[in-house]
């Protein structure tokens, strides 16, 4: 990139183009990837054959923690009325199904296509009525990313970090970092409180506050930091460890080398 | 030699040695291993003194280095004007920083590592030997300074005119007391801390409004498992002294199942269908407290760790706090909306000394 | 100069007309007879001095272009620079000031970044270059005040970095001030008054930023220059250590002469240290302040961390188990804000006092100008390892939290470790490091003795396989046999015939200062072993 722009000469707007490429390529490729499946995978979630296939999905997959028909056993609560968003953001980020039990369940690689976690979703929302999956315009950014940053700042980054680095939570849990999560997944967390995070109902975070939220982590996301390499945007910690092992390693290393006689 | 006077105090084995070089060695123990300093080991002469082409080649290098650093110093005024932040793009700003930044760094680099190449592979390589003198002077510089000072004192009488010495001192001590005195008004004069501090803006009937756009909470708003960033309503509209308001008003509301709360019998009524409301100023020193986990009803402090049980009013689990975090009695009004029942009961926020 | 000037005044250049033009209404000529030929020993540890006081030059000059721009006040206003998730927020012009800086004014950033890492750099180098003053022993007699005033430095370093932290007001710097009011809340009798005369009033006020800034950009860096001023001073009446070597004595100073040697790898090495700090801050963000946004008393960010250098205190009151606070006949009793303050206190005190310690206890009254290799001073050495885990202990808990998450612990788990670790972590490094430097020890008596290890095996006449031992030479023999052997103090009565407990105290610690000595190699052993068979 540096050379590049050294041999062409090319001034600012293309190089921030190529930048803002290169952003895409290493944070945001994961969510370009997401995306694109959500946009394909066209269900109708309220159709009869999808709920008969989710149906038949969950009793294969789920229904061994969750019981037969949701209703929850020892091993896992019961899914009554947790909406689809509940669904579509545990299966559809991976963390569901439990592969072992720990603090919290853990990303993964997700275990089923889109179209089956639709029909999952559709099956669980055909129990009893929950949130939604988020309509497209909600997810997708566009809003006020000044009033998200405030209202991010206040409701999410004490356990989220302000730049959605992730945080420590007690006996092991973590918040998760939010710098490679889609849209979808993030508003569907807000609405059904997964794990132990809290629930942000549409009263105390309106739709339209959801959606500058969202746009102010796609702006964190999208937007190289202006200062350089962020070193995991983690602070003060961060920028310590740094400093005492590569600027003060590099330069005692050229101490040495001062100090070392000639040849 | 070897004895310290005041402490009493000898080595044990006594050396016959007469004082060091470097001076008395008071108590230590100096031995002598009879080993001679063999003296400086023989000069190695380097490369650029035997080779007359490495000598011009560490020429070359060293000017070309100071060439570079030129370079470097246009480039950064050429980053200046070539990348200059018009549309206020994140990445343009990052593409300004980093050019001016690489080109001020070439143009220190190069002048550094020349430099520094210079003395090492081109100026003349001599090692000299400074002769050390002990850091106290010679006998003479002593006997001088003594003198010098005994002079001083006879002429003033500083010794034997002990009145006018003593109530020097005392002006001494004196005179800067005023000007700390002078400071007292950093704090405002007429305000006792305790008082603000055992207060804040709730009151009865106040309602509870959202952070930060003031808007008023109905308790059917707040749903299980949720937590709500809450002001006392009006805060927002305060000409003065809003963000210390904040900072002692803020609270956390939160929804559990009734079943699940612990409530002391005098605090039965304090909360509202298993939404209680706590303050979110941490009682260890004061950073909000609002990691609030839905199903272990555990709130943590991010920045000492402490832990509270939102179960058990807020009393301490872990970390450093030791009172649990001060509860706001609510209950709900005509129109539905969340109001506090009064002001906290005790002072919010970190200890202090007046507050029990 | 004068010759010149006398003998061929025709012949004349510029360069020394100038300098006799100088000198003549200067007296420089004198100053540089005194300093110019000067020896400055040449070892790489004897540069971190340096190149901490070569990032002070760097905050000096980054920081006075930050003044250009920064408006220290706390006023409100609606942001509306270029920075689009701040826009329109309200927050203090000091927050919106800073921003501009970093957003709006050409280079500001890299200026802002640099001012910052560079201030890092300087707390971090004055660290290291305190390690190595007090593990070569280059604290003893005659530089014990050199070392307070190094101390003092450490501690206004600290206290610059802090003011400086804390002045764009937003909300990590807002948080840390928050804490810093909630200890001095804590502190008996005054804390609540003493809080309102900093704050001026209720915390935050509008009052902090101001004053905190006279301090960082006045009172502070003035106190800084006029200690560092000093401290070279004292280097230059001392003369710099050196490390024992053929041709070096406890009454030389060895080493390239300052002009032109020294001054140009000197002069050569500010730039490159200038040169790292610019390289850093042109490559990486620190303090992205537009991320914290501005201070608001209720939001707080996962892992609200003080600068490195705090990071010791922090730690210690994340330490500090629940319930140390009490009400005691009517007033509360932070012992959780106490103790950790107080600790801190006492080790800063215990290093600053060190130098005088040590003195008492070794009874030691000579000059030294030969620094101590670490394994020969075992006990100082040990002291200080457990000094070094003590500090690390603490300043690992204030990062309890990112140590969990990035180690996949329990953060419980990891505070109660490092509770472990700061309190017998410093016995055991005591004891394991006092073990490596005697072992170590008698490795040089060893090889002294022997020689070194050739590796290559012969067999004797008789059938027997030995190694050879390669002799060292006698350049390499002094170096390892040239440190100072002590003998414990013993107890004798006074003049009036009495013994104190002051001096038992003393002779018992000089016993455990010199327990386990190991004695350097004499000549008559050396010969010894040769004449026992050994090749």
């Amino acid at each position: 990139m540096k050379r590049q722009m050294r041999r062409t000469g090319r001034r600012h707007p293309l190089a921030t183009v190529a930048l803002l490429a290169l952003g895409l390529t290493f944070t945001g490729g994961a969510y370009a990837a997401f995306s694109a499946s959500t946009a394909q995978a066209n269900v109708d979630l309220t159709s009869a054959a999808t709920v008969e296939e989710g149906k038949k999905l969950f009793q294969a997959n789920c229904a061994t923690c969750h019981g037969l028909s949701a209703e929850g056993t020892a091993a896992g609560p019961s899914l009554i009325g947790v909406g689809a968003a509940s669904v579509d953001f545990q299966v559809g980020t991976g963390r569901m199904p439990l592969q072992m039990s720990g603090p919290q369940a853990e990303v993964k690689p997700p275990q089923f296509t889109d179209e089956q976690t639709k029909a999952l979703a559709a099956y669980v929302a055909s129990l009893a009525p929950g949130p939604a999956i988020p309509a497209a315009d909600l997810v997708e950014g566009g809003g006020d990313a000044a009033n998200g940053a405030e209202l991010f700042r206040i409701n999410c980054a004490m356990c989220h970090n302000v730049a959605g680095a992730g945080g420590a939570l007690t006996e092991g849990k973590f918040a998760p970092e939010l710098t490679s999560v889609t849209g979808t997944h993030i508003y569907e967390a807000m609405v059904t409180g997964p794990q132990n995070m809290p629930v942000f109902n549409d009263l105390n975070i309106t739709p339209e506050d959801k959606r500058d939220i969202i746009t102010y982590l796609k702006y964190v996301q999208d937007t190289p930091s202006p200062g350089g390499y962020e070193l995991g945007a983690l602070g003060p910690v961060a920028e310590g460890l740094f400093i005492w092992i590569f600027g003060l390693g590099l330069i005692v290393g050229i101490t040495v080398w001062i100090t070392a006689k000639s040849n | 030699m070897a004895t310290d006077e005041h402490s009493g105090i000898m080595p044990a084995g006594a050396s016959s040695h007469a004082a060091h070089e470097a001076g008395d060695p008071g108590t230590a123990v100096v031995i002598d291993r009879g080993f001679e300093n063999p003296g400086f080991p023989p000069h190695r002469p380097r490369v650029t003194d035997e080779d007359p082409t490495r000598d011009r080649r560490a020429q070359r290098t060293v000017y070309t280095l100071f060439y570079l650093s030129i370079l470097g110093s246009v480039w950064a005024i050429a980053a200046y004007i070539l990348f200059p932040m018009e549309s206020g793009d994140p990445g343009e700003i990052r593409l300004n920083n980093l050019f001016i930044g690489l080109g001020s760094a070439l143009a220190l680099f190069g002048i550094g590592f020349g430099a520094v190449h210079w003395a090492k592979a081109l100026m003349q390589d001599i090692e000299i030997a400074d002769e050390r003198h002990p850091v106290g002077g010679s006998d003479e510089t002593k006997a001088v300074a003594a003198k010098v000072f005994a002079d001083a004192d006879r002429e003033s009488g500083f010794s034997r005119r002990s009145v006018i010495r003593n109530s020097l001192i005392g002006a001494l001590v004196a005179f800067p007391l005023p000007a700390i005195v002078l400071f007292r008004d950093l704090a405002p004069q007429d305000v006792v801390p305790e008082e603000l501090l055992s207060h804040t803006l709730w009151k009865k009937g106040t309602r509870l409004a959202l952070d930060p756009s003031g808007a008023p909470i109905k308790a059917s708003d707040v749903t299980l498992g949720s937590a709500f960033h809450v002001i006392p309503e009006g805060l927002q509209d305060l000409e003065h002294g809003k963000l210390e308001e904040k900072a002692k008003a803020a609270v956390l509301l939160m929804r559990l199942n009734p079943d699940e709360l612990h409530e002391a019998e005098d605090r039965k009524n304090w909360s509202y269908n298993g939404i209680v409301a706590y303050s979110k100023i941490c009682t260890h020193v004061g950073c909000p407290v609002a990691l609030y986990e839905q199903h272990t009803h555990h709130l943590l402090c991010p920045c000492h760790q402490s832990q509270f049980d939102v179960t058990k009013h807020c009393e301490v689990i872990f970390g450093p706090a030791k009172r649990p975090l001060p509860q706001l009695p609510i209950a709900v009004d005509s129109e539905g909306y969340l109001i506090a029942q009064s002001d906290f009961h005790e002072p919010v926020g970190p200890s202090f000394w007046e507050r029990s | 100069m004068s010759t010149a000037t006398t003998t061929a005044p025709q012949k004349r250049s510029f360069t020394s007309a100038a300098a006799v033009y100088v000198n003549e209404r200067t007296s420089v000529a004198g100053f540089l007879k005194e300093l110019g030929r000067k020896a400055f020993p040449d070892h790489w540890s004897f540069l971190l001095g340096e190149v901490a006081l070569f990032s002070f030059v760097v905050v000096l000059i980054s920081g006075t272009f930050l003044t250009f721009f920064f408006q220290a006040s706390m006023a409100e206003v609606h942001y509306d620079g270029s920075y689009v998730p701040l826009k329109g927020v309200e927050m203090s012009v000091a927050m919106a000031s800073t921003l501009d800086i970093s957003f709006d004014i050409r280079g500001g950033l890299f200026v802002r970044q640099m001012h910052h890492w560079a201030a890092l750099l300087f707390v971090a180098a004055i660290g290291l270059h305190m390690l190595r003053i007090y593990f070569t022993g280059a604290f003893r007699k005659p530089r014990e005040f050199n070392w307070v005033i190094g101390f003092l430095l450490f501690v206004l370093a600290m206290a610059e970095g802090f003011t400086g932290y804390s002045l764009p007001d937003d909300l990590l710097s807002g948080n840390g001030l928050r804490i810093i009011d909630g200890m001095i809340k804590g502190i008996p009798l005054v804390g609540s008054w003493l809080s309102f005369l900093i704050f001026g009033g209720e915390f935050p006020g509008t009052a902090i930023v101001g004053r905190l800034y006279t301090m960082h950009i006045l009172l502070l860096p003035a106190m800084v220059v006029a200690l560092v001023a000093l401290h070279l001073v004292f280097v230059v009446v001392h003369k710099h250590t050196q490390y024992a070597g053929p041709g070096k004595t406890p009454g030389n100073a060895v080493g390239p002469p300052i002009m032109p040697h020294y001054a140009a790898k000197a002069g050569g090495f500010f730039f490159i240290v200038f040169g790292v700090i610019a390289l850093i801050a042109s490559l990486f963000t620190i303090n992205p302040i537009w991320n914290y946004g501005p201070y608001d008393p209720s939001p707080v960010s996962a892992g609200t961390q003080p600068d490195w250098y705090i990071g010791f205190a922090d730690g210690a009151l994340r330490l500090i188990p629940p319930g140390w606070e009490f009400e005691l006949w009517g007033f509360t009793w932070s012992f959780n804000i106490l103790v950790p303050l107080i600790g801190l206190l006492v080790f800063l005190g215990a290093v600053a006092a060190y130098p005088f310690l040590e003195a008492w206890v070794t009874g030691d009254k000579r000059e030294h100008h030969i620094a101590d290799r670490p394994r020969n001073a075992p006990t100082r050495t040990a002291i200080g390892a457990a000094g070094v885990t003590f500090y690390a202990g603490l300043w690992a808990a204030a990062s309890s939290d990112i140590l969990a998450t990035h180690f996949k612990l329990t953060m419980e788990g990891v505070i109660h470790a490092l509770q472990a670790v700061v309190i017998l972590g410093p016995f055991v490094a005591y004891y394991i490091t006092k073990r490596v430097c005697l072992a170590l020890q008698r490795k040089d008596r060893e090889i002294v003795l022997h020689g070194y290890e050739s590796g290559r095996v012969v067999s004797l006449p008789g059938g027997e396989f030995i190694e050879v031992h390669q002799p060292v030479d006698e350049y390499e023999r002094w170096r390892l046999v040239s440190f100072e052997q002590y003998e414990p103090l013993v107890i004798r009565p006074d003049a009036r015939g009495k013994i104190t407990s002051g001096q038992r105290f003393r002779a018992a610690l000089s016993r455990w200062f010199f327990e386990d000595r190991i004695a350097p190699v004499t000549k008559s052993e050396l010969e010894a072993s040769h004449h026992s068979g050994h090749h």
